[in-house]
């Protein structure tokens, strides 16, 4: 059982049997982060570069300790110290990148869309951090594990997602894999927040939070940010908190056993109300430990798609 | 599948009597079960390990912690087999530093999954001791690496493949050699989608 | 210099005419349109299992020069117009400088004369530097060989501006032609607005954009008795406003792209920046509604808004790279497969689609195109309507590739081009 690409580029078009397979890889490499000596040779000798062109510090960083758990060695590139900034074009850069004979490229970048072309034009195995507002797969991925530990099953569960949708990769990867994964997904945001043609990616949408979170099993919140207030998408803060925040009162019509999830970093008191974010339906922290598993199993089974490709390609060469 | 006769060269009441005589001897050896611990290497080592415990149990009275070790992500042939194994947990629920570990396989062949636990387990803590039980010595050594304990030794040619069935996975206890490679079970990935 | 084509079937709607007819054009004017002429000191074609048309004119094409040599030529552009049957172009303003004074316009001619396959006819901006503030020197332009004047590439964002130009233009009655896009509604749009977008994550270009603008300068059509002339129409809106203008007797005429004929939103599929023009590719019933319009009269003209762009500018991130693609050379190709052998519509109504409509437009009918009566200009595209052909971009004549259409299949090819009766293509 492998995966069927050589790269991670979102969440769309992967089978519900490759998701499982991530989910039950990252929960055997979990041990590794629980050792004292938290590294294991299975990448030794091979280059991971980390291409950022859109800065992030927690997922750059995520990303970083799998792959040096995982015994590879790390080149961190991004936008401000490169020439990127002269002006070079995306693919010039990646060309650079790939004289340093990566095996992996994992790249965030503000534009969807930017590792596909990568993929496209390079040898390496490219892995999406984030494109713009398309997908963030391993955020995916590792709030399905972190969902996993606590509920016994990702079918049937009932999972609302709240923000700014529009804007949000987060989103969209969550929505394609918990409904490809057989749970039911409930949108929620002002209306000037939800994309067209949403409800077509299997989801309900809904623009009242106090229905949308009704007996759900997993609240998934969803950071707000500044320019969408200078936007005109919603009025101010208080606002959009006392129609979409999560409070107590609202967390009450969500299952007596429901899960708090959010990707970070938080807007407390905003979105999310910060006795909520650090109570005991709170998973928020555990996400966090949980991406850097998730990130070692995609990279570990990513390296055996490659090896097959390669062992193939000698074998017709 | 593969083609000519397999042979049977181990029968349940066999495997089940050289389990026992590896208990003995490692009561030989020790006198006591103070600071031993079995580690089973997966997959069959598992279920043997399981097995000796049990039987350590009944000679001692008290049965010696157990750990599951997963070797795959310290093999090294991964660059050259395509699809990675599948990984699966290691377990370890006593502190390896300052043990005496038995490592437990089914057959013991080139040596280098031994080689590969081995490090395993040296990532993991420092042992005071690493002893090592298996059902079959097939010969073949690539490494130098032998076993203290051995149910049954079984001179093979390098084409002949020996498979240890155990009744917690296959439903029975069998030793059987086969003739050829039987075919490669793995599949390879789809084409790269390049 | 006397060219006699014979044994073709002739199609030219304006005359009425389709069946077998043979055509002389004598110094490059037709003289004779008959049955059967044997003329022996006519240099003679055997056009046998031909379809002979009056010449298609392609009203829609960025000819980038001056100042985007790089992307296309009037020399390349006009070589690429040829290959696809089109005996005219009409070359849009917004060039680097943009053509919105008299020299610029003439120097557009003078390289169609010198170095151009055929002829070409400039369009000229509505307003100075395309600014949307001042009204261009129409007169002047128009002496230069203007044809008629749009901002495209922009809207007429004002429509005080749109007013006053759709009411100076009935000095010289001329088409005001507008790119209809209200873009600040669009506010950065890369690709149509709907369920791909999403998908995608990409910033979509609402069709209630293009909408509202072709629905104000209809009625500003209505209210200054100005003739505008809406350009690449893409939505179901659009056309229905269309329809509704004509019905009403509004001086409104509308053109639209092989590609909007053809594709749809899906096209973009994994990000192909060869998919991603202005106004982009809809959905299935803006498509649908566009072959309607083809087959109601609704629509005047087929034009290409053919767009170079260098590979190096398209290979980049999808929402970087710049709108735009070529379709000179597959044009009459899709046009002939899809709309003809695909039972939309028949032959005489494509060739007013490509030929007398675009004339018509242009007011170039009263110069003798579109059109193949006695004492017509030899403009002339003969078709093989059955031959295959298989887009190949090291093929084509334009300096640029970016086509959605690579290695697609068509049943139909222009085979021949005539210019005044000379040659300037010729795939028989």
């Amino acid at each position: 059982m492998s995966l069927s690409s050589r790269h991670l580029l979102g969440i769309d078009g992967m089978k519900p049997a490759e998701i499982e397979l991530i989910l039950d890889t990252a929960e055997s490499l979990a041990e590794v982060g629980a050792r004292e000596i938290k590294k294991v040779p299975t990448l030794r000798g091979q280059t991971v570069v980390n291409f950022f062109i859109e800065p992030s510090t927690r997922t750059r960083s995520s990303f970083e300790l799998a792959e040096k758990r995982l015994s590879a060695d790390t080149v961190n590139f991004s936008a401000s110290t490169s020439s990127f900034t002269k002006g070079e074009t995306l693919l010039d850069t990646a060309r650079t990148l790939e004289a340093m004979s990566p095996a992996f490229i994992v790249m965030r970048h503000s534009q969807p869309g930017a590792p596909h072309l990568l993929a496209r034009h390079t040898d390496c195995s490219i892995i999406n951090a984030g494109d713009g507002a398309h997908e963030h797969p391993t955020q995916a991925l590792l709030d399905a594990f972190t969902i996993r530990h606590h509920k016994k099953s990702l079918a049937g569960l009932r999972v609302a997602i709240v923000g700014d949708i529009l804007n949000s990769r987060v989103a969209r990867s969550n929505v394609l894999l918990l409904s490809r994964m057989g749970a039911e997904v409930t949108v929620c945001g002002p209306p000037t927040l939800i994309p067209r043609g949403m409800e077509l990616l299997a989801c309900n949408v809904l623009h009242d939070m106090d229905e949308a979170i009704e007996g759900v099993d997993v609240v998934m919140m969803l950071r707000i940010q500044l320019e969408r207030m200078r936007g005109g998408f919603f009025p101010s803060f208080r606002e959009y908190a006392s129609l979409y925040g999560l409070n107590p009162r609202r967390l009450e019509r969500a299952a007596p056993d429901a899960i708090v999830m959010h990707p970070g970093p938080m807007n407390r008191g905003v979105e999310i109300d910060g006795g909520i974010a650090d109570g005991s339906r709170s998973v928020i922290r555990e996400q966090v430990t949980n991406g850097i598993a998730v990130r070692m199993a995609v990279l570990y089974l990513l390296a055996g798609v490659r090896t097959a490709g390669e062992a193939k390609r000698e074998a017709v060469a | 599948m593969f083609s000519g006769q397999s042979v049977q060269i181990m029968d349940a009441g066999q495997i089940d009597r050289a389990l026992s005589r590896i208990a003995h001897e490692i009561l030989e050896k020790y006198k006591s079960l103070d600071g031993l611990s079995l580690v089973g290497i997966r997959t069959r080592g598992v279920p043997l390990a399981q097995r000796l415990t049990v039987k350590l149990e009944e000679l001692t009275g008290t049965a010696p912690p157990m750990g599951l070790l997963d070797i795959n992500l310290y093999r090294d042939d991964l660059s050259l087999i395509a699809d990675h194994p599948v990984l699966k947990k290691t377990e370890i629920p006593f502190d390896i530093a300052g043990s005496k570990i038995v490592l437990v396989d089914d057959v013991l062949y080139t040596g280098r999954t031994v080689r590969a636990a081995l490090d395993a387990l040296l990532d993991l803590g420092r042992p005071s001791r690493i002893l090592l039980a298996v059902l079959v010595d097939r010969g073949h050594r690539e490494f130098p690496i032998r076993a203290d304990f051995v149910g049954k030794n079984v001179p093979t040619a390098r084409t002949q493949v020996v498979e240890v069935r155990v009744a917690e996975i296959e439903g029975l206890d069998e030793v059987v050699l086969l003739p050829e490679k039987p075919e490669r079970t793995e599949k390879l990935g789809k084409e790269d989608v390049s | 210099m006397k060219r006699l084509l014979r044994n073709a079937r002739l199609v030219d709607p304006v005359s009425g005419m389709d069946g077998k007819r043979d055509l002389l054009i004598v110094d490059g004017k037709v003289t004779r349109v008959e049955p059967e002429i044997v003329d022996q000191d006519a240099e003679t074609l055997d056009l046998e299992g031909y379809t002979v048309c009056p010449g298609f004119i392609d009203m829609h094409v960025h000819l980038r020069e001056p100042g985007q040599e790089w992307k296309e030529t009037v020399a390349s552009g006009t070589r690429a117009a040829a290959a696809g049957g089109f005996t005219g172009v009409a070359c849009m303003a917004n060039t680097v400088p943009v053509n919105d004074n008299r020299s610029v316009t003439e120097l557009i001619k003078r390289e169609a004369r010198d170095h151009g396959a055929v002829p070409v006819y400039p369009i000229g901006c509505v307003t100075q530097e395309m600014n949307g503030e001042r009204l261009t020197e129409m007169r002047e332009m128009l002496a230069a060989g203007a044809v008629g004047f749009s901002d495209d590439g922009k809207p007429v964002a004002s429509s005080l501006m749109m007013r006053k130009a759709l009411e100076y233009s009935k000095i010289f009655d001329i088409p005001i032609i507008d790119h209809c896009e209200d873009t600040v509604l669009v506010d950065g749009g890369v690709m149509h607005e709907g369920a791909v977008s999403t998908r995608l994550g990409l910033k979509g270009w609402p069709g209630v954009a293009e909408d509202v603008m072709v629905q104000r300068d209809i009625l500003l059509s209505e209210y200054t008795g100005g003739h505008v002339h809406i350009a690449h129409t893409s939505t179901a809106r659009a056309m229905d406003f269309v329809r509704l203008g004509k019905r009403a007797g509004i001086r409104v005429t509308c053109e639209v792209t092989p590609h909007h004929l053809v594709l749809t939103d899906e096209a973009v599929g994994e990000y192909d920046t060869d998919a991603k023009m202005n106004p982009p590719l809809r959905e299935e019933r803006d498509r649908l509604a566009m072959l309607a319009g083809l087959a109601d009269g609704t629509v005047d003209a087929i034009a290409t808004d053919h767009a170079p762009h260098h590979c190096d500018e398209k290979c980049v991130e999808f929402s970087n790279a710049p709108f735009g693609v070529v379709g000179l050379e597959t044009a009459v190709s899709i046009c002939i497969d899809r709309l003809v052998h695909g039972g939309v519509i028949d032959i005489s109504r494509l060739v007013e689609l490509l030929s007398s409509g675009p004339a018509r437009i242009l007011r170039l009918d009263r110069a003798g195109k579109g059109h193949l009566a006695v004492g017509a200009d030899g403009d002339v595209t003969v078709l093989d309507l059955d031959r295959e052909t298989t887009v190949r971009t090291e093929e084509l004549r334009s300096k640029s590739r970016n086509t959605p259409f690579k290695g697609w299949k068509f049943r139909g090819v222009p085979v021949m081009t005539l210019v005044g009766g000379e040659i300037v293509h010729d795939a028989r």
